[in-house]
């Protein structure tokens, strides 16, 4: 009986929370619904399911290249602030660095940073230096935004890996990139993993900087493609559906497939000191 | 110092000067920069580019669409914090509670977070639709037109961002909870504790501490929203859904006042470093409490 009632209760915590989802649910039935039917609501179901609106976006919008922007700018971006976080998380969790207590303050101001108070002198830079609508140009804004991120996540990472393992390394003579290599970057993997996911969606969710250094197909990211996605006459709410569901769906592999390290990021981040 | 610490502090150094050239350029400049260009006239188009001392914060004052977006920034951060702690609290207890499908719940929980908050606003614009959107369909077609009716806007695009970050305090508060030993509990029990009293007087005191970090990056993120109102309402209808960012944001790049706009984002900048200062002592103070 008891154990009848904990199934129970179980069930409904996912039911509850499946109900939650359903403004992701009801997009995703919106973008397989014939156009015809999409204004008629009730019935809530369709006749029938359509791939009418994937079509469209992927022949006849700039999804499919906001997606490759998209795809290239956050993996980048992932990769360019592990590069620059890495050695500076470890130099602020082992190394005796000068001036670090003036570093982590300015790491932890600047998580605090609202991304509008540094939008217009960034807009003149990324001008004066040829940057708009580039990858590079959001790549590097990016990266530098997410790094105080980085370094604060992987520097809790760096104190749980026992310290005798890099002094082993040093006594062997290893220089500072082959202990990275051989030592350090093996033992953080699950870390590196986190924050890699962390870095990776702040970036390819992010809209601001996104919105207001791209210009063209060139560079435009996907949640831009989306805000500024066109409608001739009216509002095309299928194919902006199949749009939310392409730009949804990176973050949802993310949370099914890498769960783990998902919510292990999340967490470090608030609860290191 | 020894030849040995020198070279420690060598090696220090070389790790995070790609770092402090990275921020310096990119985060602290522009910062400075800013500063400087609110202090400035400055419109591109009409040539516009003198020095103009604080005359922008000074019209700021006078203002009345700043202290109308200031407002409306404040019903949204407490509107959105609000909902969220309650929400996140409920459902961070609920999938503790859970035996079995954990992984489900938590998925279905981190979904709305994880997607970028245009998505976010997609699903609400047509959820909210005036015609076909479910929740007027669910309300028996009452047809309110939810985000073109100055008194409904707000509120529909608070319930949005409550829905996409709600989650982020529930995790924190689920990861706290998974913390807590169980023999806790267990003498509770045996104490003749009942429900409620376990609820009030062992798990919500626990939660304190996390509650209250949990709180100020939500503040902290409520306060500098711009994603959600900018691409549900664009700040309308009648200006009831503009909030500072989103002020600054058409001052900088729709009417092209760098300087003007600049001073309302120095406003912002100022707004959101106070309260995590406040909330950083506070923080400070419970821990010696603690």
């Amino acid at each position: 009986m008891r154990a009848r009632a904990r199934a129970l209760g179980d069930a409904l915590v996912v039911l509850a929370l499946a109900a939650y989802a359903i403004p992701f649910f009801w997009q995703l039935l919106t973008s397989f619904k014939p156009e015809a039917e999409l204004l008629r609501v009730p019935p809530l179901l369709p006749s029938r399911l359509t791939l009418a609106h994937y079509q469209v976006v992927v022949s006849q919008s700039l999804m499919p290249r906001a997606l490759g922007n998209s795809l290239g700018i956050a993996t980048l971006t992932t990769l360019l602030s592990l590069t620059a976080g890495v050695p500076a998380a470890y130099a602020v969790a082992r190394l005796p660095l000068p001036g670090k207590r003036l570093l982590l303050l300015a790491i932890v101001a600047s998580t605090a940073f609202p991304q509008i108070a540094t939008v217009s002198p960034l807009y003149l830079l990324m001008r004066a230096l040829e940057l708009r609508d580039t990858w590079a140009g959001l790549i590097l804004v990016h990266a530098s935004f997410a790094l105080p991120l980085t370094i604060w996540l992987l520097a809790g990472f760096v104190r749980e890996i026992p310290i005798e393992a890099e002094e082993a390394a040093s006594v062997d003579g290893a220089g500072l990139v082959s202990m990275f290599r051989w030592v350090l970057i093996p033992l953080l993997a699950p870390g590196l993993a986190s924050t890699a996911l962390l870095t990776f969606l702040f970036s390819w969710n992010e809209f601001l900087f996104a919105y207001t250094f791209t210009v063209s197909e060139a560079s435009r990211t996907i949640p831009v493609a989306l805000a500024l996605f066109p409608g001739v006459f009216e509002v095309p709410w299928g194919d902006i559906a199949a749009a939310s569901m392409l730009a949804s769906l990176p973050p949802v592999v993310i949370v099914i497939a890498l769960q783990r390290f998902l919510v292990r990021g999340l967490v470090a981040g608030a609860v290191k000191e | 110092m020894t030849g040995r610490e020198a070279a420690a502090r060598r090696r220090a150094l070389v790790c995070v000067a790609p770092t402090v050239v990275a921020l310096g350029a990119l985060t602290v400049y522009p910062g400075v920069w800013v500063l400087w260009l609110s202090l400035q006239r400055r419109i591109p188009i009409f040539d516009i580019s003198r020095f103009a001392g604080f005359e922008n914060y000074a019209f700021l004052a006078v203002d009345p669409r700043f202290w109308s977006a200031a407002r409306t920034t404040a019903v949204f951060t407490l509107g959105s914090v609000a909902l969220e702690v309650v929400l996140g609290v409920a459902a961070a207890l609920a999938i503790r509670a859970q035996e079995r499908g954990r992984r489900v719940a938590l998925s279905l929980l981190l979904l709305a977070w994880a997607m970028p908050a245009v998505v976010g606003a997609k699903l609400f614009e047509w959820l909210y639709h005036p015609a076909a959107g479910l929740i007027n369909v669910a309300l028996g077609r009452h047809a309110v037109n939810w985000l073109g009716d100055p008194s409904v806007a707000l509120p529909a695009v608070i319930l949005a961002d409550v829905w996409r970050t709600m989650p982020f305090v529930a995790i924190l508060c689920y990861a706290r909870l998974l913390a807590i030993p169980a023999d806790v509990y267990e003498a509770a029990q045996v104490d003749g504790a009942g429900r409620i009293a376990t609820l009030t007087r062992i798990t919500l005191p626990l939660l304190g501490r996390i509650l209250l970090l949990a709180v100020l990056f939500r503040t902290l993120d409520a306060l500098r929203a711009f994603d959600i109102m900018f691409v549900l309402t664009g700040g309308g209808p009648a200006g009831t859904t503009e909030t500072l960012t989103v002020y600054a944001y058409r001052a900088l790049f729709q009417t092209l006042q760098l300087g003007f706009g600049s001073a309302v984002s120095v406003v912002v900048f100022a707004l959101v470093m106070a309260v995590a200062w406040a909330y950083l002592r506070l923080l400070r103070v419970g821990t010696v409490a603690a």
